[in-house]
C-alpha cells in the first residue's frame, strides 16, 4: 500500500542529449527503463514505491525536444517543451489560444513550470486505488476496486468504461484533439505519426496502458496543423478547487460558424472515461446548425448518449451535457 | 506486480489490500510454452508417422467376412446433423475464445472482453446442449475409453517397442486417441466455462450486475489461474486438433465430421464391427419390387 517515504528508492539515473541515445537507452533496457519527462507524474510513484524502475531516462538535456517551431503546416511543440512555454508563447496564443487555455488550467504556476506538454498526455491515471499500489486491472490484476457496491468512484469514468473505471486527467489532451493535433512518437522502427485522438488508448484496448506508447517509443512532438486556426475556441475546466486541481470533467470545442451557422467543429472531453473523449456524433449532428440554445440543447443531450454513472459519480452526467451546451452555444450559461 | 510461482514464476501473485498474498493470473509466458510445446509435438509426430510408425491394422483381418461387409452401407453414418452442428460451433466459438483472448497478449490490442464473452456464452450454450444430446440422442458410453481400449494400447505400445504382443483389435466408433483427447478437452472446456461464468459477474454484462466481491480475493485468484491455465491448454489442444485432421490418414474422419458418414472401406479397415455395428442394408435381392434401382 502507498507509503510516503522520504527517499526515492534507487534507480540508475541516464540524462541522454539527443533523441537517438534516449531511444538506444530504451532500447538497451527496454521494460525496465523509465522515461521521465517534467516528473511530476513519475516522482509521485516513485516515492509511494508502487513503481520501482531500475533505470530511469531523463530527457529534460534532450534540447531537440524542446521548444515550438513554425512548420510549413501549422506548429511543431516539442514534447519536453513546459505547460508555462506553451501557455506564453505568442504564436499559439494567437492562432491556438484553446491550447494555451487548457495549459493554463493545469495544476499550479510551479507544476506547470516543470510540467511538459509530452508528460500532461502521457501521464497516468490518478485513480487512487490504482495510485494506491491495490493489485488492480490497471496495476496487472484481475479487480476494480472502484467499480464495486462500496467503491469511491466519484471522480471516475462514465463512459467506455471496460472492467476499469478510472480516467484520463489531462487538460491539454482535449483541446489537442479539438485541434486535430498529430503525435510524433519515434519507435524502434522509425517515426510514427498519429492522429491525437488515437493517441490515446481505453481499458477495452489494453487496460494498463493510456497511451499506445510501448516499451521503446518516445513521444518526440506534437504538431498542430493550421486546419483550425483562428477558429472559435471554447475550453472549459470543472474541478473541485479553482487554484489546483483535476478535472472532474472538461471540455474542448473548435469551431468555424458561418452567418451563425456551425460549419465545422471538432469537440473532445476528458475526464469521463479512461481516454479523452472525441464527441464525433455531436460534431456530426451540429453541423449545418444555427449555433444556438436549441442547438446547444441537443448537443448536451447527445453527448451523454450511452453514459452509465457508477455509485458515486451520477453528477458528471448532467455536468458533461451542460459543459457541452456551453461549449456549442460559447457563452457561460 | 510479484511473479512467484516456484523459481518458475508459473503464477503471478500480488498482495491485496487486506495484505494477503493472493494469486492473479497465470504467467503468460505459459501462452509460449503451450504453443511450442504443441509444435514440438506436431514435428515429432510427424517424423513418427513417417520414418517409423507402422500400419495400426494389418490389412488382412477385416473383421467381417465377405457377405458380412457386403450388407455394410457404402456410407456408414458417423455423426448426425446434430453432433456435426455442434461441434461447428462448439469450433467456431473456441477459435473466436483463444483469438480474443490470447492476440493482446501478443500485441494485438484491440477491445476484446465482449467479444470473448460473448464467444463463451455460446460455446457454453453449445455445450449444454452436446450434453443433453449425448446423453439422449447419442450412444453416450462410444467416447469413453473401455477396457479394450487399454488393453489395445497396451499392445500397440509393446509391438512399437518390438516386443511380441497380440495383434491389436480394431477401433470402436472412436480410437483411443479420440476419446483420450474428447475426456481432456471435456475437463479444460468445463474449467474454462465454469471459472469463465463467474468471471462475468466481474465484467459488464446484460445479463447481470458487476460483484467482484462474489468471491473471497483468493477464490478468485485462483478461478483465474485456472481459466488461464486451461485457456493456454486449448492453445496446444487445437493445435494438435488441427494438425491430426489435416493429416491425410486421418483425413477421412475429418471429412466424417463434415459430411456425416465414412465410406465402408474405410469403417472395414479401421474398425471392428463387433464393437461398433452399424445398421446393415438389406441386399438388393431382398428387396421388393418396389424399392429395387432400375437397371
Amino acid at each position: 500500500m502507498a507509503v510516503i517515504h522520504d527517499v526515492i528508492p534507487a534507480f540508475e539515473l541516464f540524462q541522454p542529449t539527443s533523441v537517438d541515445d534516449a531511444l538506444a537507452l530504451q532500447a538497451r533496457h527496454g521494460a525496465k527503463a523509465w522515461v521521465l519527462a517534467g516528473g511530476l507524474d513519475s516522482f509521485d510513484w516513485f516515492k509511494d514505491r508502487i513503481k520501482r524502475p531500475e533505470v530511469v531516462i531523463d530527457l529534460s538535456q534532450v534540447k531537440e525536444l524542446r521548444g515550438v517551431r513554425t512548420t510549413g503546416d501549422g506548429l511543431e511543440i516539442g514534447a519536453m517543451t513546459t505547460l508555462t512555454e506553451v501557455v506564453r508563447h505568442p504564436m499559439i496564443r494567437e492562432k491556438f489560444s484553446i491550447l494555451p487555455n487548457a495549459a493554463e488550467a493545469a495544476a499550479s504556476p510551479q507544476i506547470r513550470n516543470q510540467g511538459t506538454i509530452g508528460g500532461n498526455v502521457s501521464q497516468d491515471a490518478r485513480c487512487w486505488y490504482y495510485r494506491g499500489g491495490w493489485p488492480c486491472y490497471r496495476a496487472g490484476g484481475n479487480i476494480c476496486y472502484a467499480d464495486t457496491p462500496t467503491g469511491l468512484n466519484r471522480e471516475h469514468a462514465i463512459l467506455d468504461a471496460d472492467r476499469c473505471v478510472a480516467v484520463n486527467p489531462s487538460d491539454t489532451a482535449p483541446a489537442l484533439i479539438a485541434l486535430d493535433a498529430k503525435m510524433v512518437v519515434r519507435t524502434p522502427k522509425g517515426e510514427r505519426v498519429v492522429d491525437a485522438e488515437n493517441y490515446f488508448i481505453g481499458p477495452g484496448t489494453d487496460i494498463t496502458k493510456m497511451t499506445i506508447l510501448q516499451p521503446g517509443d518516445l513521444l518526440t512532438s506534437i504538431r498542430i496543423p493550421s486546419t483550425w486556426a483562428g477558429a472559435q475556441f471554447y475550453f472549459e475546466k470543472v474541478r473541485d478547487r479553482a487554484v489546483w486541481d483535476f478535472a472532474l470533467v472538461n471540455v474542448a470545442a473548435a469551431m468555424v460558424t458561418s452567418g451563425g451557422t456551425i460549419q465545422r467543429i471538432r469537440l473532445a472531453a476528458n475526464g469521463v472515461a479512461a481516454h479523452p473523449v472525441r464527441l464525433t456524433a455531436v460534431e456530426a449532428a451540429v453541423v449545418g446548425k444555427p449555433r444556438n440554445e436549441e442547438t446547444a440543447e441537443m448537443a448536451g443531450q447527445l453527448a451523454i448518449r450511452g453514459a452509465q454513472p457508477l455509485q458515486y459519480n451520477g453528477y458528471k452526467v448532467p455536468l458533461l451535457r451542460n459543459l457541452v451546451k456551453r461549449a456549442i452555444r460559447g457563452t457561460a450559461a | 506486480m510479484l511473479l512467484v510461482g516456484g523459481n518458475l514464476n508459473l503464477i503471478q501473485w500480488a498482495q491485496s489490500p487486506w495484505g494477503q498474498q493472493i494469486p492473479t493470473h497465470i504467467s503468460w509466458t505459459l501462452l509460449w510454452v503451450s504453443a511450442i510445446g504443441a509444435l514440438l509435438f506436431l514435428i515429432v509426430h510427424a517424423l513418427y508417422v513417417s520414418i517409423w510408425a507402422k500400419p495400426a491394422h494389418s490389412a488382412a483381418s477385416s473383421g467381417a467376412s465377405g457377405a458380412a461387409a457386403a450388407r455394410i452401407p457404402e456410407r456408414v453414418p458417423r455423426h448426425n446433423l446434430s453432433a456435426r452442428l455442434f461441434h461447428a460451433i462448439m469450433a467456431l466459438s473456441m477459435l473466436a475464445l483463444l483469438f480474443t483472448a490470447f492476440l493482446p497478449k501478443v500485441g494485438v490490442q484491440f477491445p476484446w472482453v465482449t467479444y470473448h464473452w460473448i464467444a463463451g456464452i455460446v460455446l457454453s450454450i453449445s455445450v449444454v446442449y452436446h450434453i443433453f444430446d449425448a446423453f439422449l440422442g447419442q450412444d453416450f458410453w462410444s467416447i469413453w475409453p473401455d477396457k479394450e481400449d487399454i488393453e489395445d494400447a497396451g499392445r500397440r505400445m509393446k509391438r512399437a517397442l518390438g516386443q511380441a504382443a497380440p495383434e491389436p483389435r480394431k477401433f470402436a466408433k472412436y480410437p483411443l486417441e479420440n476419446k483420450l483427447y474428447h475426456l481432456v478437452v471435456m475437463l479444460a472446456g468445463l474449467s474454462v466455462i465454469a471459472t469463465g461464468l463467474f468471471m462475468m459477474k466481474r465484467v459488464r454484462t446484460p445479463f447481470f450486475p458487476r460483484n467482484p466481491y462474489l468471491f473471497s480475493d483468493m477464490t478468485w485468484g485462483w478461478m483465474y489461474v485456472l481459466h488461464g491455465l486451461a485457456g493456454v491448454g486449448f492453445v496446444a489442444l487445437v493445435t494438435v486438433h488441427i494438425y491430426m485432421a489435416i493429416r491425410p490418414e486421418k483425413f477421412f474422419i475429418t471429412k466424417s465430421m463434415i459430411f456425416g458418414w465414412m465410406s465402408r472401406e474405410k469403417y472395414l479397415e479401421h474398425h471392428d464391427p463387433s464393437r461398433w455395428p452399424v445398421a446393415e442394408q438389406v441386399p438388393a435381392a431382398a428387396q421388393p419390387e418396389s424399392k429395387k434401382a432400375p437397371a
